[in-house]
């Protein structure tokens, strides 16, 4: 049986373990701890990854498809490079409604790009929040390229994630074909 | 949907390079930053926004006004400081002219032949200029882009390429860093000469640099001497650090502050899979079906 791996990525809090929940047919397999009380993350919220999220889907007997997701805060950053080890693509998540968070995804997706050079897509997260910034903005604000897909995503909703793993899957496909 | 944040996080120039290459219309505002008592998602101190320090608004992606709240920005306050009218003048039009706006005031003043409409343009272009190149030296504040929120009406607006400003920008960024360092706080005394006049005869200072060095009173901060003058936080630093370097001032330098940095090494590169087009071609096929 052949698996396929691809790697959801981002700052802490940028949507991740959420992203893959929302897609995966198996419970996700998450290795998250509550955070220290008292410290800026425990604002954000209660549990953070940090080794890894793993999440599932099955194409048929002979294919698999696995969605790992990083841990964001930096400390458990040694787990990123043993993630990156053959992925296929990968998705760099960020929370459109926190600038201060902007730099920390650039540069995850810079470390990203360093580790392979694979196609990948960058998902402006939480796009129904009401401070989040629009896709476009975010693209100037990020300086990503024109060729590069970045595409309005919520976490949380289906339909919106499958779209982003489309869309990096087509990016992927080009790559072949070019 | 807003553009809101910290300049900390997406500084100025960013902000101002987002506006440009965006062709934005609206009014970009910096706020003191009140102290919440949180942090924020990279852990630093969250800052809510509290009063107005600045507004800069935009036209299709060009500059076309920019207001500091700490500074009297108005046409007569612009024409005086650009040496256009004097400070007799600029007093009497100020008593006569109480509740006239900008434009129907430069009607007046370009009617009665003090100033003509190219001096009230450039003079304003300038103001405006002086205004940005300041706010692009701040390091921290809460700011909020408003789309389509326009100046009122009475001001003059004089439509500025973004461009250049941030190249010059970005170059005064590296000045003002090292007037900074050498100058960190602006709560120091400046001590003159005895008898400034005397000291600074046959020295060419412009009118600013004359208004700062003959400043009177010894126990003057540098702080206090900007707000009397209605010059920026980086204009009386580069004054006094010229006329330091000169020796006609001398000041009591308090600590300077520490900056670290941190740096990542390189990763590896790792393994890319070889996978079959038909591969992919399924994994689509699959998700599409989910």
């Amino acid at each position: 049986m052949q698996t396929v791996k691809m790697v959801i990525t981002g700052p802490f809090s940028s949507g991740k373990t959420e992203f893959i929940r929302s897609i995966s047919e198996i419970e996700v397999v998450s290795t998250e701890r509550g955070i220290s009380e008292n410290t800026a993350e425990s604002m954000e919220k209660e549990n953070t990854t940090v080794a890894m999220d793993f999440g599932r889907i099955t194409v048929d007997d002979d294919l698999v498809l696995y969605l790992f997701g990083t841990p964001g805060q930096r400390r458990f950053d040694f787990m990123w490079e043993i993630l990156a080890e053959g992925m296929l693509g990968f998705v760099v998540m960020v929370d459109s409604a926190k600038p201060e968070t902007f730099r920390e995804a650039k540069s995850i997706l810079e470390t990203f790009r360093a580790y392979a050079n694979t196609p990948y897509v960058v998902a402006a997260n939480k796009q129904d929040h009401p401070d989040a910034w629009a896709a476009d903005d975010l693209r100037i604000a990020l300086r990503i390229e024109d060729n590069v897909k970045l595409l309005p995503c919520i976490a949380k909703d289906k339909e919106s994630v499958k779209n982003v793993l489309l869309e990096l899957l087509y990016s992927i496909l080009e790559e072949m074909e070019g | 949907m807003p553009l809101q944040g910290n300049i900390r996080d997406f500084s100025t120039t960013q902000l101002l390079n987002l506006i440009n290459l965006a062709r934005k219309t609206g009014t970009l505002t910096i706020f003191e930053g009140i102290k919440t008592g949180e942090k924020d998602a990279m852990g630093n101190e969250k800052l809510a926004p509290g009063a107005p320090r600045a507004n800069v608004a935009f036209n299709t992606g060009k500059l076309i006004f920019a207001a500091m709240d700490s500074q009297d920005g108005n046409l007569v306050s612009v024409l005086n400081k650009a040496g256009k009218l004097t400070d007799e003048q600029a007093r009497i039009i100020r008593e006569r002219a109480k509740n006239t706006t900008d434009k129907a005031l430069a009607m007046l003043l370009i009617n009665a032949n003090y100033v003509s409409q190219s001096d009230i343009v450039n003079s304003i272009k300038q103001h405006t200029l002086d205004v940005v190149y300041n706010l692009l030296t701040w390091a921290e504040g809460p700011f909020r882009f408003d789309d389509g929120k326009m100046p009122g009406n009475e001001r003059i607006m004089v439509p500025i390429d973004l461009e250049n400003v941030i190249i010059e920008g970005s170059r005064r960024i590296k000045e003002a860093e090292k007037l900074v360092e050498h100058l960190p706080n602006l709560d120091f005394a400046l001590k003159f000469p005895e008898n400034p006049k005397e000291k600074f005869k046959g020295i060419h200072l412009s009118v600013e640099e004359w208004r700062v060095g003959s400043s009177g009173n010894p126990q003057s901060t540098s702080r206090q001497i900007a707000k009397a003058n209605n010059m920026s936080d980086m204009e009386i630093r580069r004054i006094v650090y010229g006329l330091e370097q000169a020796g006609l001032v001398e000041l009591v330098k308090p600590p300077g502050m520490d900056s670290t940095g941190t740096t990542r090494t390189r990763p590896k590169a790792a393994r890319t899979p070889q996978v079959q087009k038909n591969v992919v071609n399924k994994l689509i096929d699959k998700i599409k079906s989910i």
